[in-house]
């Protein structure tokens, strides 16, 4: 087995070890502070119920009717312009769904390794980008939501950015190392 | 911009619906989501009460604390409106730390965390300050060690060497964060409110 794998394997178990075992030696009433904590998690996760669902609704409703594929014919010659393989652009639907849906990018991007196999050129850059990016508008609405944010100011923009940086760099590096 | 962004997809994809002749289909999926946006919470729940506890834990042993110093001169860098004794620097550290990990389901807990601490020194509780959007920033790009999730699916599917795309994905993030971390420090310096 590989390292990596390993090691995401035992972080939690190492993490839900450690810290009581030590907080233990330096005296601290594990158990009880565990529940003082804890009572927290009721109150944000509700709170954050409106975000989810507003979010969730309008998104499904655009992915679900068909709107990625007429996105993506509307994009394409945008790519083919700047030169990039036909190949790659099987990817613009994936593209499009890693900044609003985790659970949706997900289930594109595994319905792509298994098309293509995870071993093809696409199936890594499927694999790249699904590590690479977030779902940056949808964990925006929720964060700013939880505390009542209204005003995101320049925040989409930067999240926004730094996602197209992504997918252009991951093209790049994964044509340059498996290509 | 976010209204904006919302209607778009919820008004095209009606529309669209509609002229593909699957009126129903929108009913479908509205409903269907709405449901599950109150499944994921529930599901949030369990496991932002276990990682919240086991913070408090930490917090209170001075781990947290040990995490903050250890990353501290990066983090107050990064962060020059915060006092250099904020309490959001924790929550925040462990954030990005359980991002990096691929530990998702525990970074979101950290982060609602550091929302709320955010929030606190925030003078003007309906506008984003810009630590949050700092944070969101790095937050959304930050550099993924162990891409858990896709090596699965790669195993599953049957790769020779599921784990082969972790070298690109750690170049790809470190790519995005920097870039993150640039607009972010630009767009701040022009929007001073």
């Amino acid at each position: 087995m590989n390292i990596i794998t390993e090691l995401a394997k035992w972080a939690i178990p190492f993490i839900l070890f450690f810290v009581p075992v030590y907080a233990y030696f330096r005296k601290v009433p594990v158990y009880e502070t565990f529940v003082e904590g804890a009572e927290n998690g009721f109150k944000t996760a509700v709170k954050i119920i409106p975000f989810l669902v507003g979010m969730l609704v309008s998104i499904r409703v655009f992915v679900d009717s068909g709107a990625l594929e007429i996105l993506t014919d509307i994009l394409r010659p945008f790519f083919l312009v700047v030169g990039l393989d036909p190949d790659i652009l099987t990817i613009i639907p994936l593209a499009i769904m890693r900044p609003l849906s985790g659970s949706g990018a997900l289930g594109v991007a595994t319905q792509l390794i298994h098309q293509f196999g995870p071993d093809s050129f696409i199936g890594r850059l499927a694999s790249t980008l699904q590590g690479s990016t977030d779902t940056t508008f949808f964990v925006l609405a929720v964060y700013f939501g939880s505390v009542g944010i209204k005003k995101y100011r320049y925040a989409l923009k930067v999240g926004l950015l730094a996602d197209v940086v992504g997918l252009l760099v991951s093209i790049w590096i994964v044509t340059k190392v498996f290509g | 911009m976010v209204n904006l962004i919302w209607l778009i997809m919820l008004a095209f994809g009606i529309l669209i619906s509609t002229v593909r002749g699957n009126v129903s289909q929108v009913t479908e999926s509205a409903l269907k989501a709405a449901e599950l946006g109150v499944e994921v919470a529930i599901e949030l729940i369990g496991v932002m009460s276990l990682w919240l506890g086991i913070m408090h834990i930490a917090e209170k042993a001075g781990l947290v604390q040990s995490l903050a110093k250890l990353f501290g001169p990066i983090i107050k860098k990064l962060f020059p409106s915060l006092k250099p004794d904020s309490k959001a620097f924790g929550p925040i550290i462990m954030n990005l730390c359980a991002n990096m990990l691929g530990l998702g389901n525990a970074a979101t807990p950290f982060g609602l965390k550091a929302m709320q601490e955010l929030q606190k020194e925030n003078p003007n509780p309906d506008v984003a300050s810009p630590a949050m959007i700092t944070f969101l920033a790095l937050n959304t790009s930050c550099i993924t060690i162990i891409p858990a999730t896709i090596i699965g699916v790669r195993m599953k599917a049957g790769s020779v060497n599921p784990t082969e795309i972790i070298g690109t994905t750690i170049f790809a993030t470190a790519c995005a964060m920097t870039t993150a971390v640039c607009a972010d420090y630009i767009f701040r310096k022009r929007d001073r409110l």
